[in-house]
């Protein structure tokens, strides 16, 4: 009997490496904390109340956000490994088996555990309050995509304890992603992992399509809408169409891994390649879904800080619809190599150079934004001038790629590397950045320090290029991804040792962060105004924090830059418009289920994953009682008196 | 149903809240009897060997072509909705994007070296 045991614990968790059990004595020790410092501050029904069951947008946002930043410390403190490992010819820091692993896991988490969720944090926190609206349009639907979100990335994550991380890179091609080349577990995790917390991000996408098309304030038509609006908007419909492609790829992987179907397989008349052209048909709009956010975010930032009207409102409306319709047409660019001739590779390089052209417009955008501008070099500003730069070199090096016979040299190399780290640490992951500190004092009510955030901005810029310009040198030079180590006759060595200093400024760079908010947190002094940086857009005509019902009396916007009109007119003396009287506010109800369903899904995944139906079978039955509750709950909503919004106000506006 | 935070009741409220009723009983009742209609069709037909070959292919698309059609407008109220039409829009994007899945995946694997 305790033999059995044993073997079974030495398969079930992963053994062998001091890495690991590392690891293991540390989340085992941040497990007991946390529960120690709930039970002791006796904080559990808080926790529950205020948090696990919110449907709240703002508490939502900030738990995506908090999530998403752990996951980029996961992802960092992956991607310093491999950095270390390639550090020096023949260094014997990671076995290859464990290499592969993580530049798997780094993957998948920083784009599907990091970038996603840091996204719609920030479409969270700003959508509602940027369009003057109480809630997003299904405030339960968006509790159930956060927690989807958040038990299918803790199903993947765990597969680095239990049962052994997935190995075949971050898109899992077949065969090696089969079962005929990865038995383990690994490639289920990734699996269901991503499954679960996809259908989350479907839902998400139709929540703030309908949130968007339906419940802006009064008065304010579509080409009113501020452009953070308009950028979520059109990720958004890419999401919904980009994202059942995943699905259903993953889906057929799935019944090819479990039910033994052929349709990647090399044998019984499966395709591999024909995984690789539906992954792209997702992997390429998704691209752009992470990136085109960060673009509304530098229109906001840009505008608020050079004091200045957007440049060109109705070329960038243009550019941004533009480009997430052009994205579904040009995803043959990721297998030019595959041997489909020159007709359809020379279709699939002109679409890609075509993308480039909208993406050139809003560079000259927002120069010409800041052109004349009064420019205020605060923290937000400081990353958009940073991301300028960068990430026309991305874009330029982006169109080098798309010349399909150039590729042949280009593609799987470190120049590939290092242009997509271009495009998506200095667009995507600076962009965000910005949109955090820009909106932090809306979520908190405080900014957060200055001083520090320069350093993190310098270390984090400087970091970028020191670490990933040398790769496209390296690329040149023939040092193709995913090796595990090199020899001394290759001559990379120096490079490699520059990028690897680069990344681990970088790293120190996200100390700095941490350090920052930390800092902010105990000696920042509150915002009173909740105009902390003179904004342009309705999220700053409310008190930050902003109270539940967000708008105590809905605004009218009939103009474009809403509440800089109104500031523009009170200056001149102009009174507000009257306000109507206030009136009893219908808001949704907390509920727990969308905590528990999500649970259920992460059980009933680690049954498929393990293929034990008794731990399967239960968590789907879960899932459906949820759902029957769910469909029985008639008391969902519930007003808020006039008498408790005046309250609430007055405590909010009393020191104003 | 949506949860309308801001439904008519809040503080003015927005136009958009007031929902025509979805269908009425006679008009479940004939798409449910059309798209019954429509899939006995197509099963009787090769169930009863009735048509083959080329025959049989297009009985099926035709019918299945049809039955999306009821099913649109029946059960998803494609035609009740007012302007703009969003859902109208969201739908032929759809189907733009899906005959490029399909035409684009056929001409990218038929072209493909590496597959014959
Ligand atoms: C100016 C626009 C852009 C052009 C012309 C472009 C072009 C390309 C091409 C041709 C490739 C394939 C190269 C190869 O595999 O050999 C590629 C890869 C990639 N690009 Fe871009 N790109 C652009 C912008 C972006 C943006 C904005 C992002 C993300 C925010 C991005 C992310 C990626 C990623 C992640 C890969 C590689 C994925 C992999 O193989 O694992 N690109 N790009
Ligand atoms: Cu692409």
């Amino acid at each position: 009997m305790f033999e059995k045991i044993k073997e079974f614990a030495s398969e079930f968790f992963v053994t062998g490496d001091p890495l690991i059990y590392g690891a293991d004595v540390g989340i085992a020790l941040t497990l007991i904390s946390i529960v120690v410092v709930l039970t002791y501050f006796k904080r559990w029904g808080w926790l529950w109340r205020e948090w696990l069951t919110s449907v709240d947008h703002k508490k939502i946002g900030i738990m995506y956000i908090i999530a998403s930043l752990l996951m980029l410390f996961r992802g960092g403190v992956d991607a310093l490994l491999m950095r270390t490992q390639l550090a020096m010819p023949d260094m014997q820091f990671l076995e290859p088996e464990h290499y592969n692993q993580i530049f798997t896991t780094h993957g998948v988490i920083m784009i599907l555990f990091m970038a996603m969720p840091l996204m719609f944090g920030l479409f969270n926190i700003v959508i509602p309050l940027q369009i003057g609206a109480r809630d997003v349009a299904y405030p339960f639907l968006n509790s159930l995509s956060f927690w989807l979100f958040f038990w299918g990335a803790m199903l993947f994550n765990m597969s680095f304890v239990i049962g052994g991380s997935p190995n075949a890179g971050w898109l899992a091609y077949p065969p090696l992603s089969e079962l005929s080349h990865s038995p383990g577990v690994g490639q289920d995790f990734y699996i269901w992992g991503i499954q679960i917390s996809g259908i989350g991000s479907l839902m998400t996408g139709i929540n703030f399509i309908v949130t968007i098309l339906k419940m802006r304030a009064p008065g304010m038509k579509l080409m009113k809408m501020p452009m953070f609006t308009w950028s979520t908007l059109s990720s958004c419909i890419t999401i919904i169409f980009a994202f059942p492609i995943l699905t259903v790829t993953l889906a057929l992987l799935f019944l090819d891994r479990y039910l033994g179907a052929h349709f990647f397989t090399l044998d019984g008349g499966g395709n591999p390649m024909m995984y690789i052209n539906l992954i792209w048909m997702w992997g390429h709009p998704e691209v752009y879904i992470v990136v085109l956010p960060a673009f509304g975010i530098f229109s906001e930032i840009v505008s608020t800080f050079s004091r200045k009207k957007l440049f060109g409102y109705k070329s960038m409306v243009f550019a941004l619809m533009s480009i997430s319709f052009f994205s579904f047409f040009t995803w043959a660019h990721h297998f030019f190599t595959m041997g489909s001739g020159a007709n359809v590779n020379a279709f699939f390089a002109i679409t890609t150079m075509i993308i480039a052209i909208p993406t050139g417009v809003k560079v000259f955008n927002w120069l010409f934004t800041m052109f004349r501008g009064r420019i205020s070099y605060k923290s937000p500003m400081l990353w958009t001038m940073g991301f300028i730069p960068c990430f026309v070199v991305g874009g330029m090096t982006g169109v080098l790629l798309s010349v399909a016979p150039a590729d042949f040299q280009f593609h799987n190399s470190y120049f590939l590397i290092a242009h997509f780290h271009q495009v998506l640490i200095g667009g995507v992951a600076f962009g965000y950045f910005a949109g955090l500190y820009y909106w932090w004092p809306k979520m908190f009510g405080f900014k957060l320090n200055e001083k520090l955030g320069k350093w993190a901005f310098w270390l984090w810029n400087i970091g970028f290029y020191v670490c990933f310009m040398p790769q496209y040198f390296l690329g040149l030079d023939g040092m193709t991804r995913r090796v595990s180590s090199y020899g001394w006759d290759m001559g990379w060595g120096p490079l490699n040792l520059v990028s690897t200093i680069g990344g681990f400024l970088m790293g120190i760079g996200f100390l700095f962060q941490v350090w920052q908010i930390a800092h902010s947190i105990k000696f920042m002094e509150r915002d009173t105004t909740g105009d902390p940086w003179n904004g342009r857009t309705l999220e700053w005509s409310i008190p930050s924090p902003a109270p539940v019902y967000n708008f105590a009396t809905l605004p009218q916007a009939t103009e474009q830059d809403a509440w800089w009109e109104e500031k523009q007119r009170r200056e001149q003396g102009q009174k507000p418009a009257a306000q109507p009287p206030l009136e009893p506010i219908h808001m949704p109800r907390n509920s727990g289920i969308p905590f528990i369903k999500s649970f259920c899904w992460f059980v009933a995944g680690f049954g498929f994953v393990f293929d034990w139906l008794w731990i399967a079978i239960p968590g789907l039955a879960g899932v459906a009682i949820c759902m029957l509750i769910r469909s029985f709950t008639y008391n969902t909503d519930y007003y808020i008196p006039v008498d408790e919004i005046k309250r609430t106000e007055a405590a909010l506006r009393g020191s104003v | 149903m949506a949860q309308q935070p801001n439904g008519s009741h809040g503080a003015g409220g927005h136009g958009h809240s007031s929902h025509k009723g979805h269908g009425s009983f006679k008009s479940y009742l004939i798409g449910f009897l059309l798209s019954i209609v429509l899939t006995i069709i197509p099963l009787v037909a090769i169930l009863k060997d009735l048509v083959e070959g080329t025959a049989a292919l297009v009985v099926l698309l035709v019918t299945a072509v049809l039955q999306f059609i009821v099913q649109l407008l029946f059960f998803m109220h494609l035609n009740e909705e007012d302007k703009p039409r969003y859902n109208l829009m969201t739908l032929i994007f759809g189907l733009v994007i899906v005959l490029t899945i399909v035409a684009g995946s056929i001409w990218i694997m038929t072209n493909n070296a590496v597959a014959h």
